[in-house]
């Protein structure tokens, strides 16, 4: 056994605090003073302007802008869910200072409040290699240990990754994502801010984690990451990225876009712990591309957001690469979790394996949306396909919507097994005849549950995640 | 006097049936005490409803006591949760304990342990503890990275219902039908490591099916139940005509029910 999960498990029981606490707070907002609703050929010329950037960088958005405004909704999900968004209510931009900076100490008292609550650099001095924390549209603080940095590690935010590496930049940007690959990922490419930068050079095993952290604090905030990490020949790297913002009645917008490469023999995992409030739309657009014997891994947590649309994928190029994904969704009242996986197999002798678990409650809503594609030549494939569904009550909802589509023949193996399951007063009886409460007992079953996701993590996520997941139960039992 | 451990007077109970989505008198009239210090044997046929006096007892959510008393150290129990009744001292080994994915029973162990005494119990305290009742039980400590019951062999559940009843301590152990689906050696050992846990502080009802589990250990009290009541209680050589005459010899007709 190990110790350390024995108590990681059972701080879960023991929390009690509420989201608005922890996460709800926000801070002054007078910076918006200086910003405009809506998103205009003008606005994106403004955004390019205040990031001085090259000429084919503008061209990019203002392209991409026109490609936004032409495309329809996404017709495979309920119109309902698009309905909502007031595209001309949003700010596309907002910063709340002029500067970042790679001191805790110079970042702007409010700014570095927010983070401090939200413990950021206190997780950095524990057990990050990095930190890039973003605020609203723009990275205020950005850190990466000095020793990595020797070793021609580069992790920046995405702006300064532009104009320092503009070149790199260019050869990678909207190549795993084309700009028109839908609505929201054109959106992106149109008005993005912030994000990171991540290459890492051949051989250079990063051994703890980078991290981003991303917060919207203000009302009606449209934030748009964009982030690509290329892991060079054999190397290997592990980046987190977290969320939240306060609760507002008025809807909120994270749309993200994300590429990773992973090169020969590389390994590359992103993990995600969403927990956006519940007025925030997460619309992500995720993908990576394994080359030979690489691996690239998606380990997406998605807890908070009024709707989470992502489906993480993997382009499996060549010979002996593997991709996985291991995902939680939990969907409690007035939420939807649309989340799956892509595994796309491109050569022969790659594998993939996707595990997705969803908890329903109050009513939430979480579907699996998924795909496994073989195409023609690719043999000696192997995939599997896990998704189970936890219902909570009578009242909640769990679909899926796989989609399997094999166009080669010869030694393909497509495993593909779906659950759908409530807990049983029994199993609670169980537990409770051994003196443990109800609410703990229901908490002890959804984490076993979870389990399979939260083992992945590094033990301090572990404990926030079940802390989060408890105080998103707390309550649920009368 | 002090009060009896477990009092019984005329207990009845129904458990409700989601088949026929209606409510199956179980219990009619049960009447029983146990002491401290005492170990009862409770057996019976198939259906006469040893089991389901444990789980009414335990407060299972189907079981209803719809007459009569039960109480435990002095303290009525029809309206205690299952978890009051066992943080009280009450505890059931399963006859079939329930499967937990994802949950280690080490993790389980702990917040059983923490929940019973009502208390955190310092991670170092309760390793010594728990490494002592696995070395007792010769138990490896590879069991408790395994997911809670989790596919486990018909031994490994029972023993590791016996391991919880040696952390948790309770005042009332109920065993329902630990013995079963048990080889001989492993029934030597689980009922050896069962009279280990009974001294004067305790008491323990046992209830089983077959009396072999009377190899294992000495009763003090032994009572047979028949269609929802108990129709014979003697000593342990009750038992013994049990066993040599059968149940329906030792009942009468009443048994044959």
């Amino acid at each position: 056994m190990s110790s350390e999960k024995t108590e990681v498990d059972f701080d879960v029981a023991e929390i009690n605090k509420d989201y608005e606490r922890l996460y709800g707070f926000h801070t002054n907002t007078d910076y918006l003073k200086n910003s405009t609703r809506g998103v205009s050929p003008d606005i994106i010329r403004q955004i390019s302007k205040i990031k001085n950037e090259p000429e084919w960088m503008l061209e990019f958005r203002l392209s991409s802008l026109e490609i936004f405004n032409s495309m329809p909704d996404p017709t495979w999900m309920d119109g309902s869910v698009f309905d909502e968004i007031n595209y001309e209510d949003l700010y596309y931009y907002a910063s709340a200072g002029d500067k970042k900076y790679n001191d805790w100490n110079d970042v702007p008292e409010d700014i570095k409040d927010t983070f401090e609550r939200l413990g950021v650099p206190e997780a950095e001095r524990k057990f990050l290699a990095g930190v890039s924390a973003q605020f609203e549209s723009e990275v205020v603080y950005h850190h990466l240990q000095e020793e990595l940095e020797k070793k021609g590690v580069i992790f920046l935010d995405f702006d300064t990754g532009v104009q320092k590496h503009g070149d790199l930049i260019r050869k990678y940007i909207a190549k795993l994502v084309p700009q028109g690959d839908n609505k929201f990922a054109a959106l992106n490419s149109a008005c993005w801010s912030g994000g990171s930068f991540v290459y890492i050079p051949p051989g250079v095993k990063v051994e703890i984690p980078l991290q981003a952290y991303f917060r919207i604090n203000a009302e009606s905030i449209g934030q748009f990451e964009r982030t690509i990490i290329i892991a060079d020949k054999g190397s290997s790297v592990h980046y987190i990225e977290g969320c939240t913002a306060p609760t507002y009645s008025k809807t909120a917008f994270h749309t993200g876009v994300i590429e990773l490469f992973a090169e020969e023999d590389a390994y590359l995992r992103y993990t995600t712990i969403q927990n956006w409030s519940t007025n925030v739309l997460n619309l992500v657009t995720q993908r990576a591309i394994a080359k030979k014997n690489a691996t690239v891994e998606w380990m997406d947590g998605n807890l908070g957001a009024k709707t989470t649309m992502k489906y993480p994928a993997v382009y499996l190029a060549e010979p002996g690469a593997r991709g996985r994904v291991v995902s939680i969704g939990y969907a409690n009242k007035g939420q939807r979790q649309d989340a799956g996986a892509k595994m796309i197999h491109a050569a022969p002798h790659t594998t993939s394996s996707i595990t997705a678990k969803s908890i329903s409650h109050n009513g939430g809503r979480s579907s699996y949306r998924g795909l496994i594609k073989v195409n023609k030549g690719a043999s000696h494939v192997k995939t599997d396909v896990e998704c189970d569904a936890l219902l909570l009550d009578d009242f909640s909802e769990s679909d899926t919507y796989p989609t399997i589509d094999v166009r080669e023949r010869k030694d393909v193996s497509v495993m593909h097994e779906a659950t759908v399951g409530k807990v049983s007063d029994e199993t609670i009886y169980y537990l409770k005849s051994r003196g443990i409460k109800e609410e703990d007992a229901l908490l002890m079953v959804v984490n076993g549950f979870i389990q399979e996701f939260t083992r992945e993590l590094p033990m301090e996520y572990a404990v926030e995640l079940n802390r989060l997941i408890a105080l998103e139960m707390e309550g649920s039992i009368g | 006097m002090n009060s009896p451990l477990l009092e019984l007077k005329g207990l009845c109970s129904t458990v409700f049936s989601e088949d026929t989505d209606q409510q199956i008198p179980i219990l009619k009239g049960v009447d029983l005490a146990i002491n401290k210090g005492e170990i009862h044997v409770l057996m019976g046929v198939n259906g006469s409803g040893k089991s389901s006096l444990a789980h009414v007892l335990m407060g299972h959510p189907n079981h209803q006591i719809t007459e009569g008393e039960a109480r435990f150290d002095g303290t009525p129990i029809q309206d205690m949760e299952p978890d009051e009744r066992a943080r009280a001292g009450m505890f059931l080994a399963f006859q079939y304990p329930h499967a937990i994915g994802g949950l280690p029973v080490g993790t389980f162990l702990k917040a059983a342990v923490e929940a019973r005494r009502s208390e955190e119990v310092p991670f170092r305290v309760f390793k010594r503890e728990l490494d002592a009742a696995l070395e007792k039980l010769g138990i490896s400590k590879e069991f408790l990275g395994r997911s809670l019951n989790e596919g486990f062999s018909g031994g490994e559940k029972k023993r590791n219902e016996i391991l919880q009843m040696h952390l948790l301590k309770p005042t009332l152990a109920m065993l329902d039908e630990t013995d079963s689906g048990l080889d001989v050696d492993a029934l030597k050992k689980v009922f050896h490591d069962v009279r280990e846990f009974a001294n004067q502080d305790n008491a323990l009802l046992v209830i089983t099916h077959y009396d072999r589990v009377l190899d294992y250990i000495q009763p003090t009290h032994v009572h047979i139940m028949s269609d929802g009541r108990i129709v014979k209680s003697g000593g342990a050589d009750l038992s013994k005509r049990i066993d040599e005459e059968g149940f329906e010899a030792v009942l009468g007709v009443e048994a044959s029910v």
